[in-house]
């Protein structure tokens, strides 16, 4: 019953007040708040001759059958899933005609209340200014950066003639790092596929439909924890690695690493 | 009855080239390259209405909604991650584009057809840098995009699918990486595939086979150069951009960019 609004419950029962003034006090509706209804009282509208005579006797059959029931209607009416209070046709609305609450309609079952109002803005120019600015910076400093350090091209491969040390590209450094650790398969396929796995899955393990950064403390420390885990892998892998992949310190033994 | 004056040079040059413009963009020709509403039918002036059809009646329609939210242009959100993610994809397409009219990817000619490039092509040297560097800064935008992204918390629902699109896309950057390292076919190249390789073949129950079917053969050798290019050059980009198009079409769809938080 908390659903139906102030308003209308204040109006429904105004128009009861006014019925049953114009009545005489006759037969009350049941009382869908449970609030008593006042002794007539209201300003009786003389309304009755506008009123077809066959309507005004079906509402009055009806009233009579609503008393006859006694207390069951109230009660099904509070378990109703749509809660309309038993508000008979009565010839009291204003100017004489016939008003009345039909239903009380929630708000979010038409309307579609995910269309909250949001501040937008124009995509044309304050999106595509902002991405072509940074197109432009990017291709800029790869232009400039590609004019001072060239890419290595070392010697023709040679298959008789091992590098000492042979390092993979540097996103694979962390798993190769791993390689010292751990047996190849495990290096190599078990804990990237699984690395790989556990991100694919984030989504639907993490049900916390928080997104602040404050109420997923733990989401946020593991996938740092994660982040860091690769992070000082291929650090370690990059330049902390010399001949026979044995640990140097890059500022004593120089540094042993190609883009 | 007087006769007018002569107008001066430059209002008849201006009257002139106004009326071309107009004929031009009256021709047929002109309306059908561009569609109804396009501003370059009638020029543009700075107007809401403009501003729309700019996106609307453009390609750019396919990427962007005409709107989106405030909070969405704010570089310190996206720090433009994402998008630099795709641009650099472009970038390198272009550079790989003109790397790929100088170069034959076989054992006997690979590393030669490198080297003349970059002694005696014009701008060879720079274009492949430029594609060397931009390979890694995109393996590093999109890491870093992913994390950004966690953070946000923007992987939460709507967007889990998308999250998962986008690990795809993570993968397949790592692998488009790594299959241009084998390329210029030196001892960097050479070595670095064979740790890497190494590595796949312990896989569990198939790891000879999944060796194989990378190598082409059972060692690294020109069959190995071919794979790797056509993967380089031809799949790995045309299911990157299946990928990429699946993701950008979700991001609008499961409701803009996630946040503000």
């Amino acid at each position: 019953m908390a659903e139906i609004p102030e308003h209308l419950l204040k109006r429904a029962q105004q128009a009861r007040e006014r019925a049953e003034a114009q009545k005489g006090g006759g037969a009350a509706a049941p009382d869908p708040s449970g609030a008593q209804p006042a002794s007539g009282g209201g300003e009786a509208s003389p309304s009755g001759p506008k009123i077809p005579p066959h309507l005004l006797d079906r509402s009055k059959s009806a009233r009579q059958q609503t008393a006859a029931g006694g207390a069951a209607p109230a009660a099904a009416v509070a378990t109703a899933p749509m809660p309309v209070g038993p508000v008979r046709p009565e010839p009291t609305g204003p100017g004489g005609g016939t008003q009345r609450l039909l239903t009380v309609v929630k708000s979010g079952s038409i309307q579609d209340v995910k269309a909250t109002p949001t501040d937008k803005v124009h995509v044309w120019p304050h999106l595509l200014v902002v991405e072509f600015v940074a197109a432009l910076l990017v291709t800029a400093f790869t232009l400039l950066f590609s004019i001072f350090v060239n890419a290595p091209l070392l010697e023709l491969a040679n298959f008789n003639e091992t590098p000492n040390p042979s390092k993979a590209p540097w996103y694979f450094l962390g798993l190769q790092e791993l390689l010292t650790m751990f047996h190849p398969m495990v290096a190599g396929v078990t804990i990237p596929g699984i690395a790989l796995f556990l991100l694919i899955l984030a989504p639907y393990v993490d049900r916390n439909p928080n997104k602040r950064p404050e109420d997923r403390k733990f989401a946020i420390s593991l996938m740092t924890i994660h982040l860091m885990f690769w992070a000082v892998l291929v650090l370690i892998g990059s330049f902390f690695r010399g001949p026979g992949f044995n640990f140097v310190f890059p500022w004593v033994d120089g540094l042993f690493f190609e883009l | 009855m007087a006769k007018q004056p002569r107008p001066p040079a430059n209002v008849r040059a201006k009257r002139a080239v106004s009326t071309m413009m107009s004929d031009v963009q009256g021709s047929q020709a002109w309306s059908s390259i561009f569609r109804p509403g396009s501003i370059f039918r009638k020029g543009y002036s700075d107007s809401p209405r403009n501003r729309s059809y700019v996106i609307m009646n453009s390609v750019l329609y396919h990427l962007h909604p005409v709107k989106v939210k405030r909070h969405a242009v704010k570089v310190s959100y996206t720090l433009c991650l994402g998008g630099l993610s795709f641009f650099l994809f472009i970038l390198l397409t272009v550079t790989g584009i003109f790397l790929m009219f100088f170069y034959r990817p076989t054992a006997a000619q690979a590393w030669d057809d490198i080297y003349t490039l970059q002694t005696s092509v014009a701008f060879g040297l720079l274009v492949r840098n430029m594609h060397r560097w931009a390979a890694h800064l995109m393996v590093i935008a999109v890491f870093l995009h992913m994390a950004r992204v966690f953070y946000h918390g923007a992987y939460k629902p709507p967007r889990e699918f998308n999250w998962v699109i986008g690990v795809i896309l993570l993968t397949l950057t790592l692998l488009l990486s790594f299959t241009g390292y084998l390329l210029p076919w030196d001892q960097l190249a050479l070595w670095a595939v064979t740790v890497g390789t190494n590595m796949m073949g312990f896989t569990p129950v198939f790891g000879d086979q999944v060796r194989f079917v990378l190598l082409g053969s059972v060692e690294i050798g020109t069959d190995t150069l071919l794979r790797w290019y056509v993967l380089h050059v031809l799949m790995l980009p045309f299911v990157i951009v299946i990928f990429m198009a699946i993701h950008f079409w979700r991001v609008r769809k499961d409701g803009g960019i996630s946040g503000p938080l």
